[in-house]
């Protein structure tokens, strides 16, 4: 816990330089229509920075024995995370539904290892439900790719 | 203000379209708030698209509606699976859970949700008459009054939320300075894009709140290796009326619940300690505290009456002040922008059809839930036996259409991600994600009453002081954020001239 506990503490420290930075080159002074653009992110990041850094401290002195995550949990989360990292640089191609289909079937399958028959109908049925819900009833558009541009939408 | 307001109200919120509304959205608030991964807030939020194309009354029926009935879900799988759905249902989990085991889930559900309905229903009591007077007031108030309301906002979160008042503040911090980025209206400057087309448009707080709080929760889950462990329901129209019957003994811990949650819930964050402190004071007044955390009626009744008025609290001040209690209500508040109303004290002018449906369909929409769960419980408490490795990708489904839905950005859907991955290592290192979202909403807001209060006061900052009302409240906020710094230094007074080493 300690190391990640300094690890954001010093991420949010950097931030804060950051926005710091920024700040400056808008102006944090008083300017034709009142306070200038980085008025308001310079104090903020000047807090950012000096809490961040009390952070910081607070985790220094303190002990802890509790990893921040076990290597099984690890591999959880990843199993979830890069699955759906996947699917969505898949969406920029193939559109919103035909990339959903085929995470859903890849993820059931691989992960709930679930009857091939379930898989299919969920992956196939979901995103066709969801197509008609969001497209047709409520108008609302989602990311599309060739197939539904074959079908004429 | 009179009696007219609410029955043009009840007019409006009780035509057949707005009740159809309100049994969709308890229905579909009722799984939210039962599936993981996915809350009131961002069940709110993904929801949000849909009611783009309703009627601005029609559209807040249908997110309050999915709040009461994710309020309600939270307390089915507290109860019946031991897993709070939200922080204000931990506290149910004490002794609901020990009643599932021993068979009387049914009396425990009953209780819970008939003690919902009742606080919800006194703090929408106190919204009827108190909104109005409120509102009022907050007529006359200028910027600086706005801002040191939400000066005090963000102060209660650091003082009154609990855990490291440090990592409050250093969430608020950051969504402020999320808040900031992109184009500032006043001036007309690109702020912190560093020439980036995409960070021009800044982040949008529902994508925050649908990548917090749903994808950030999901992959908490799956660390955790869900199992649920379902215990049988119980219920039926015999247990519901024998309950009932039991439930008079307890008026006073529902009054007392009901007016913790009212006075802790207008302000922000506050149903979670409200439940806390509603179990606590029930456990102390009571007869047999030795039977609290055994499975005790008392112990589910108390925070759930407290946690339900708070909830319903947090409306009150985003109707009146145009300041969110809580990140639901933060955002219905987008919701309120977007579809062309400005929140805060000038709707109870501007639209008083819409203000006065909302608060009529209140009172309707928590009576058609408490039918509902109570019918339907057997039908939402089934919802969790669906396995893991198929509720994982339709939720993550689900979060990416609503992200999407927003702006029509692919953008956004990663940034969903980005902050799923945020919500995840703030939650487990006890960063509060609640005023980070609360920060994001009300940034450009908080950010013009300081700059209008600074151009009336040409740059001091004394005009925080001086106006009395501002003054008055400004006072109180700097007690809050002081107060983490007082408690440990009283603390330390108590322990003697040797103190012991925080945290050692």
């Amino acid at each position: 816990m300690r190391g990640a506990d300094l690890v954001t503490a010093a991420v949010l420290m950097l931030l804060g330089g950051v926005v710091m930075y920024d700040a400056v080159r808008l102006g944090i002074g008083w300017g034709q229509e009142g306070p200038r653009s980085g008025f308001l992110p310079f104090w903020l990041a000047v807090l950012l920075l000096v809490t961040a850094g009390l952070i910081f401290v607070q985790a220094l002195l303190r002990r802890s024995a509790k990893r921040f995550v076990e290597r099984e949990q690890f591999r959880s989360v990843l199993k979830v995370l890069a699955p759906a990292a996947a699917w969505v640089v898949l969406m920029q191609f193939v559109g919103l539904y035909v990339a959903s289909a085929l995470y859903m079937g890849v993820y059931m399958r691989w992960i709930g290892r679930h009857a091939w028959l379930l898989v299919a109908g969920l992956s196939v049925g979901v995103p066709i439900v969801t197509f008609l819900v969001f497209e047709k009833w409520f108008l609302v558009p989602m990311p599309k790719g060739p197939l539904e541009a074959w079908l004429g939408y | 203000m009179g009696v007219e307001n609410i029955l043009g109200g009840f007019a409006i919120a009780l035509t057949p379209y707005n009740i159809f509304i309100a049994v969709v959205g308890i229905t579909l608030g009722t799984i939210i708030g039962v599936l993981p991964g996915l809350g009131g807030a961002n069940g709110v939020a993904i929801l949000l698209p849909l009611t783009f194309a309703m009627p601005p009354t029609s559209g807040i029926i249908l997110l309050t509606s999915i709040y009461w009935g994710a309020l309600f879900g939270g307390a089915i799988t507290s109860v019946l699976f031991n897993i709070p759905g939200e922080p204000w249902s931990v506290a149910t989990t004490f002794d609901g859970y020990p009643l599932a085991r021993q068979g009387q889930g049914g009396q425990a559900l009953t209780a819970a949700f008939t003690s919902s309905f009742v606080g919800a229903f006194f703090s929408i009591v106190l919204i009827t008459f108190f909104a109005p007077l409120l509102a009022e007031i907050a007529l006359r108030f200028g910027p600086p009054e706005f801002f040191a309301i939400q000066f005090l906002t963000f102060s209660s979160f650091v003082g009154l939320g609990g855990g490291n008042p440090l990592k409050s503040l250093a969430s608020i911090l950051i969504g402020f300075i999320l808040a900031a980025v992109g184009l500032d209206i006043v001036t007309g400057q690109l702020r912190l894009t560093f020439g980036f087309v995409d960070l021009m448009k800044g982040f949008d707080f529902i994508i925050a709140v649908i990548g917090l709080f749903g994808v950030g929760e999901i992959l908490l889950s799956v660390e955790e290796g869900l199992r649920f462990r379902a215990t049988r329901t119980g219920m039926n129209l015999g247990v519901v009326l024998d309950t009932w019957k039991i439930l008079p003994r307890y008026a006073r811990t529902f009054m007392r619940g009901s007016f913790i949650g009212f006075w802790m819930g207008f302000k922000p964050g506050g149903a979670t300690p409200a439940s806390f402190m509603s179990y606590a004071f029930a456990k102390r007044f009571s007869k047999h505290p030795e039977r609290f955390g055994k499975g005790e009626l008392e112990g589910v009744v108390a925070p759930e009456t407290a946690a339900h008025a708070a909830g319903v609290a947090a409306i009150l001040p985003m109707i009146t002040l145009g300041i969110p209690g809580s990140p639901t209500a933060a955002v219905m508040l987008g919701g309120l922008i977007i579809w062309g109303l400005q929140p805060g004290p000038m709707l109870f002018v501007d639209n008083p059809d819409f203000v006065w449906g909302l608060i009529a369909s209140m009172y309707t929409g928590n009576i058609i839930g408490v039918l509902m769960v109570l019918l339907f419980v057997p039908f939402f408490a089934s919802i969790l036996a669906i396995p893991f490795g198929i509720l994982t990708p339709l939720i993550l489904m689900v979060c990416a259409v609503g992200a999407y839905a927003v702006h029509n950005s692919m953008i956004d859907i990663w940034y969903m991600l980005i902050f799923g991955v945020i919500g995840y290592v703030f939650k487990k290192l006890d960063y509060p994600l609640a005023p980070l979202v609360l920060a994001l909403v009300l940034g450009d807001l908080a950010e013009n009453a300081l700059r209008q209060s600074l151009i009336m006061s040409q740059g001091s900052l004394a005009i925080f002081f001086t106006r009395p009302i501002a003054g008055g409240i400004t006072a109180v906020a700097i007690f809050f954020f002081a107060l983490p710094v007082l408690t440990a230094w009283r603390q330390r007074l108590r322990a003697g001239p040797a103190p012991p080493r925080p945290g050692a």
